[in-house]
């Protein structure tokens, strides 16, 4: 167990940032996992309770009839304001009096850096580079997370749970964005950060950064393990394989859907529902490339001469 | 004429003199007199500064503790103003926003502030930038501490965006009428990210360089656009004309690409991640406030038309 090593990373002044994040989104998380446990308490209630439904002021915070529903913002909302303001600089100036931004040694094009990293909040994407080729991994992948998380709110049919925490009413969508925002993007982040070493390489925490680490790996592709040696049969193999997947996973998509989430099923368009299940398979389609290669060394399942999937 | 003039001459010698003397004597018995109960008046009207012309011309009403004059408050003050008079009884629980929509738009401020002050040490040239940081930590009064906390508040201001998101996102606050305002808040984050990854490169110091370097190396994979994508050569690419070129300024990283990434960091995106700040603040207000806490919504209420209740 190298101590030394594991500190030096933990504590390398632009870490700190994925060091916070952590505890920060175990908080939060833990907050809105409360608020939402106690909606959904009351949710049932109501439900088993008309007559109370109908008198009820619907939210977990006490309210009587006769108090005032609204506040002024003038002081209720703009001291919270200032505080948060001078909360933020009191720990802005106490991180920026204790721990230097860092500064290394001029640039210089003939001296690589080993480990060469992206700033942290990119490293999910570098992390990518690993099982993809750089133009799905650093182009057509963050666009997509773009255009993907814009169109959340166009595919979402799902009335409830606007304006308030809930887990019971909105399953699918928090656990489809929990798996996209905390397995995919910031635990890639932090693999990125803590895990990999100087040639890209894993290194498990404690484990001494070995510049001169050699790993034996022979990577395959998955038309070479069906013996398909031509070029016109590798490309039509993967096309095959990628387009199978996209048509049985959307398959059973489309089973496990219409049948556990009938009602969003009913109220999704046709064209809402084609653009949620190229989404959800191409999100679940990463899990699904990561371990081919951890697990059978398969770099490419798809080879043309123009591109590599 | 002329002996209208001696007479008038004579008439208004003795009567000028005359008339100056009475003149002097009544200005000094004005000073003896007048100017005192002037005084007393204005510290009398001193004492409350309030009531003075320069006071109401620049706040426009009472500060007596009434409702209107809280609401007032808010709404006739150009900085305020994009809250609403009232709001919400619980909307100002921190458990429900975790505030980091504000604290985002603080850290902005913030940024904007120390990033304005480390522009006067710092040159975005090639034989200068390295230099300028050196120079800025160990001689500038307080300049270790200033680009310390434009680094930190950058990093702070990522999480909170994120964290801004991942409430939105929980609360539902997409849904309607919102999803325009999702929409612009996704750019927002986008840029909040670009701003961030352009300022990387500007120490000119191996890890920005470096990091850039890989960042931008991605870009020659771009499909179509870049001379190692897919289709890149079919359509003429080369180092020398695609995609990353046109980002760089060169087919490699150097001083253009400094000063690419100065004037996007410090000009260009701030400039529009202004533009859709205003608009996203805007919607915020036009879309009806923030989304709650809003009453919660039973499962056979689903497709119905939203109830008030009582």
């Amino acid at each position: 167990m190298d101590w030394h090593q594991l500190w030096e990373i933990v504590s390398a002044p632009d870490n700190v940032p994925i060091v916070a994040l952590i505890p920060l989104l175990m908080f939060y998380i833990f907050l809105a996992w409360k608020q939402a446990k106690g909606n959904d308490e009351l949710i049932a209630e109501l439900e088993t309770q008309p007559a109370m439904a109908k008198t009820h002021h619907r939210t977990t915070w006490p309210f009587r009839p006769g108090w005032q529903k609204e506040v002024h913002v003038w002081p209720f909302l703009l001291r919270i304001e200032f505080l948060a303001a001078i909360i933020v600089t009191i720990i802005l100036m106490v991180w920026s009096i204790t721990l230097y931004a860092p500064l290394e040694e001029p640039s210089n094009p003939n001296l690589t850096m080993n480990p060469a990293k992206a700033p942290w909040y990119f490293l999910g994407l570098q992390e990518m580079l690993v099982y993809f080729d750089p133009w799905i991994a650093g182009v057509v992948m963050p666009t997509l997370i773009i255009i993907g998380l814009m169109v959340i709110p166009y595919i979402d049919t799902n009335p409830l749970g606007s304006g308030y925490y809930t887990w019971k009413q909105r399953k699918f969508a928090i656990g489809t964005f929990l798996f996209g925002f905390i397995i995919l993007w910031v635990s890639m982040i932090i693999i990125g950060t803590f895990i990999r070493g100087p040639g890209w390489q894993w290194f498990w925490p404690g484990q001494t950064w070995d510049h001169n680490r050699l790993i034996y790996e022979v990577n395959r592709d998955l038309p070479d393990i069906f013996g398909i040696t031509s070029n016109l049969g590798k490309g039509i193999f993967g096309a095959i394989v990628v387009g199978g997947y996209f048509l049985i996973g959307g398959f059973i998509v489309h089973g496990l859907f219409r049948r556990y989430k009938a009602k969003d099923y009913q109220r999704m368009s046709f064209l809402q529902y084609n653009i949620m299940m190229v989404f959800l398979l191409t999100m679940i389609a990463l899990p699904c490339k990561i371990l081919l290669r951890l697990l059978w060394h398969i770099k490419y399942v798809w080879i043309t001469p123009w591109f590599n999937v | 004429m002329p002996e209208a003039k001696e007479n008038g001459k004579n008439d208004n010698r003795v009567g000028l003199l005359e008339r100056v003397k009475a003149g002097v004597k009544e200005d000094v018995r004005s000073l003896k007199t007048e100017m005192p109960a002037k005084i007393k008046e204005q510290v009398q009207g001193l004492k409350d500064p309030t009531k003075t012309q320069v006071y109401t011309s620049i706040f426009r009403h009472k500060h007596d503790d009434t409702p209107r004059n809280r609401a007032l408050g808010v709404l006739s003050n150009v900085f305020l103003h994009l809250h609403p008079a009232k709001i919400n009884r619980d909307a100002v629980r921190y458990s429900y926003t975790w505030g980091m929509g504000g604290i985002t738009f603080y850290l902005f401020v913030v940024l904007t502030f120390t990033g304005v002050l480390l522009m006067f040490y710092y040159h975005p040239s090639k034989v200068q930038a390295f230099r300028d940081v050196l120079y800025l930590e160990h001689d500038v009064p307080f300049g270790k501490l200033l680009r310390n906390m434009h680094r930190w508040a950058a990093h702070l201001m990522v999480i909170a965006v994120w964290l801004h998101m991942f409430r939105v996102f929980l609360t539902g606050s997409y849904k309607k009428p919102r999803e325009f305002n999702w929409n612009i808040g996704v750019l927002l984050l986008v840029f909040t990210l670009l701003l961030s990854f352009t300022g990387y490169l500007l120490p000119d110091d191996q890890l920005g360089f470096w990091a850039v370097t890989v960042g931008t190396n991605m870009a020659r994979a771009t499909p179509l656009l870049g001379h190692e994508g897919p289709f890149g050569k079919q359509l003429g690419m080369t180092p020398y004309n695609d995609v990353r070129f046109g980002l760089l300024g060169g087919s490699i990283v150097d001083a253009n690409a400094l000063l690419r990434s100065y004037i996007w960091h410090c000009i260009g995106i701030p400039i529009v991640a202004s533009v859709l700040m205003i608009v996203h603040f805007w919607r915020v207000r036009k879309d009806g406030g923030i989304s709650g806490p809003a009453p919660v919504m039973l499962s056979e209420e689903a497709d119905k038309p939203r109830r008030r209740v009582e």
